[in-house]
């Protein structure tokens, strides 16, 4: 039901349609503003408990630290993973890519014989399109989270990690569920409002139906702890824990990335999601699942491990402290960027800066500009590491990707580059010579004046004309600050020297 | 103390009052302040847009100019904090151990204007006079890649005369971001929009920050926008005294 992102534009033609919105960016700056407010209230009253003084940034270093150091011993992690999981009864399978991980979900879902599954909240599922590849057998995934179920129900794309249709208003939600709901399940009774209860109360009336009826339960997982052979879901509304208690068969898709070392790693994780993600000190449900457990709950466990890019990116030595991430989007709240062009011009369920990232990342650079576009989506101001709970530098990552991706493009030779790139090669490599040697700079400088004036004139040349477009230049100086210098003897023959 | 000037390229082209008024300021106070004329850039325009090949030439000319003196002063936050943060980077790349050693030696000696007044020289007041009411926007590298904190605030506080006017979601980046401003113009023009809106709703006569790359671009705007306002760089104000006339006006690149 859902669209797919396949296509998409590059970032600076995404985003120039998604500025055109008003209405977008309307809630987008009020979403994030009002979860960016009430995250730095909770982040501020994290204190140690000895000293008074904030204990934030210690809390930052422990989750960091326990997601590090699984990411350095991940196969043994991993292979312990298996070991407690298949104990508890689960079985375990390993997926190498997105096409591997949807046959080995079909498949189970097929042997069961189901035509619908009902599905917990999972970005993973996302990335691997895994709704769609289930639609392609005939079988139908609910999503049952209600921002998820939104973005389904409005035959959309999801624009934020946590919260999907944060590009919708209430109005807009309206509309969609009295227009999708009867055409998938029980309707939206015809008197619905747009009062955010009423909303919800049909979501919980249509997704009531589905969670006892479906035989077949899909999730992802925040954590999965390797000492115990747990999955972990950490979420708001319940509906999650649902879909994992009702169902008879569990398959839970789970990033090799998630996998923590012991019991205990969990404490800090737990503690920083939901102040960064929700803005709350708790979320409302943690549910945790170790295999089978014998009259209770679903009686058939499956987990596939996935990898889909995984351990490339753990051997990019910059871009790897990526896979510490949580996905707890207090990087998209914050970033300026996001709150003006929202979540889908990034082309992917991952957006916003950690998107900006992981997508290179998990889909390697040089090949597809789209991808290659996304280093360059940042101002590089810096917010999204201030944000980030396991202090992942997303900055020096952007840095390091651009890198990669001119590195990339200097392979290709410069006749098979779009004249854009080439353009830009060359004005570099122009511009390290000048600035290489103060004596050519000198000498370039002297045209200031001449070129700034040329600027003005000749506004239709592509890079001034995205300048000043809406900018103007400013005044050319009589001379440069060097010749200044050379001139007054640094200001002493004007009478400056002291 | 042997104290070089980087004046920053971006100074040096367009801004040239900027780097005097370093030197005048500093010259008050009873630096003796070099300008070493090998100097061109900091290379984070390269850095920054992945041209780290292209980088290596600018940070050894960097390294060369700079190397010998106990501090190296520029009035520029992004561009303190590419020589601090990322020269190592393009040293490393280099290959060049001789070239990683002089970076090790010479960037953890770059400060930022602010910094090195309130750090090094131990002051806050540093004599000045501009009676007028000022916003300051802390610019992005400044706070977060250099962490110059309260800093510039508590010099502007001591400058008499000056009236101090708070700014609304001051640390929202201005969507300058060097390259950033042409690739994704549009997104660029968006941030820097709000940036302006804020700066009005103070009532301010100037807006002040120590960086003039980010007062270019919020500069340009407001001068396109007739929003009255003009921009001054903090090294300009620190240096003024009774009866000088500051900054770019926002009309100026309007009349052509």
């Amino acid at each position: 039901m859902s669209g797919t992102f396949v296509g998409m534009p590059v970032f600076p033609t995404a985003a120039r349609e998604a500025l055109g919105n008003a209405q977008l960016r309307h809630n987008l700056a009020h979403a994030t503003g009002t979860i960016r407010g009430k995250r730095s209230r909770l982040v501020e009253e994290v204190t140690d408990s000895i000293t008074g003084d904030s204990g934030w940034e210690d809390l930052r270093l422990a989750g960091a630290g326990v997601k590090e150091a699984a990411l350095l011993g991940l196969e043994r992690e991993l292979l312990r993973l298996e070991e407690t999981l298949t104990a508890n009864g689960a079985t375990v399978h390993w997926a190498q890519d997105a096409a591997e991980a949807n046959r080995i979900v079909t498949g189970i879902a097929r042997r069961h014989g189901v035509d619908e599954v009902v599905k917990v909240k999972s970005m993973v599922t996302q990335e691997i399109g895994l709704n769609e590849a289930l639609a392609a057998e005939g079988i139908a995934a609910w999503e049952t989270d209600l921002a998820e179920l939104i973005v389904q129900l409005g035959d959309d794309l999801p624009s934020h990690i946590l919260v999907p249709a944060i590009h919708r208003n209430r109005a807009e939600v309206r509309e969609i569920f009295l227009r999708a709901m009867k055409e998938v399940g029980r309707p939206a009774p015809e008197d619905l409002t747009d009062e955010p209860a009423v909303l919800a109360a049909a979501a919980r009336e249509h997704l009531r139906e589905k969670f006892l009826r479906a035989k077949v339960g899909v999730s992802g997982a925040n954590f999965a702890v390797a000492e115990t052979g747990t999955l972990v879901v950490v979420e708001s509304e319940g509906n999650g824990r649902m879909c994992l208690t009702l169902p008879e068969v569990l398959v839970s898709v789970v990033g090799i990335e998630k996998v923590v070392s012991q019991w205990e790693d969990l404490d800090p994780l737990l503690r920083l999601l939901p102040r960064s993600s929700t803005g709350e000190r708790m979320n409302p449900y943690t549910s945790t699942w170790s295999g089978v457990t014998p009259g209770d709950g679903p009686q058939e466990v499956h987990v596939v491990l996935l990898d889909n890019g995984r351990t490339n990116a753990l051997a990019d030595r910059t871009g790897r402290q990526a896979l510490r991430c949580i996905r707890c989007s207090a990087c998209l709240n914050v970033c300026p960027v996001y709150e003006r062009t929202g979540g889908h011009a990034y082309g992917s369920v991952y957006p916003g800066p950690i998107g900006a990232i992981l997508n290179p990342l998990l889909k390697g650079i040089g090949t597809d500009e789209q991808v290659d576009s996304l280093p360059y989506a940042s101002s590089l101001c810096g917010a999204c590491f201030e944000a980030c709970p396991v202090r992942i530098d997303i900055p020096s990552v952007l840095v390091d990707q651009r890198a990669q991706v001119v590195d990339a493009r200097r392979g290709h030779g410069v006749k098979s580059l779009g004249s854009g790139h080439a353009a830009e090669a060359i004005a570099f490599k122009g511009a390290a010579v000048a600035l290489s040697d103060a004596r050519k700079l000198g000498f370039g400088e002297r045209f200031t004046r001449v070129g700034l004036g040329a600027a003005r004139r000749l506004g239709s040349l592509p890079v001034l004309s995205k300048w000043a477009g809406a900018r103007d230049l400013p005044p050319a100086p009589p001379e440069s600050f060097r010749s200044w210098w050379e001139r007054t003897d640094g200001g002493r023959s004007e009478g400056e020297g002291r | 103390m042997r104290v070089a000037l980087m004046v920053t390229c971006i100074n040096d082209a367009l801004y040239p009052g900027t780097g005097q008024a370093v030197v005048r300021l500093l010259r008050r106070l009873g630096v003796k302040v070099d300008f070493p004329a090998a100097q061109t850039c900091c290379a984070q325009p390269m850095v920054n847009t992945g041209y780290l090949d292209e980088a290596v030439p600018v940070v050894r000319t960097f390294v060369d100019a700079f190397s010998g003196y106990d501090a190296i002063v520029t009035p520029s936050g992004s561009c303190a904090g590419s020589a601090r943060h990322q020269h190592g980077l393009v040293a490393r790349r280099s290959g060049d151990p001789g070239l990683e050693r002089a970076v090790a030696e010479v960037s953890p000696r770059v400060y930022e204007l602010s910094e090195f007044l309130v750090d090094v020289l131990g002051v806050t007041d540093v004599g000045a006079y501009f009676p007028h009411t000022v916003t300051y926007h802390p610019t992005c590298h400044s706070l977060r890649m250099l962490g110059v904190g309260d800093r510039p605030r508590l010099l502007l506080e001591s400058v008499r005369g000056l009236t101090l006017l708070d700014l609304p979601g001051a640390d929202q980046c201005c969507g300058f971001g060097g390259t950033f401003a042409v690739k994704n113009a549009d997104t660029s023009v968006a941030m820097g929009t709000d940036k302006v809106r804020h700066v009005q709703e103070t009532g301010a006569e100037v807006l002040v920050a120590g960086d003039n790359s980010c007062l270019t671009h919020i500069g340009g705007l407001m001068s396109r926008q007739r929003a009255g306002v003009r921009t001054v760089h903090l090294a300009e104000i620190l240096a003024s005294t009774e009866g000088a006339v500051l900054g770019v006006p926002t009309t100026a690149g309007a009349r052509r």
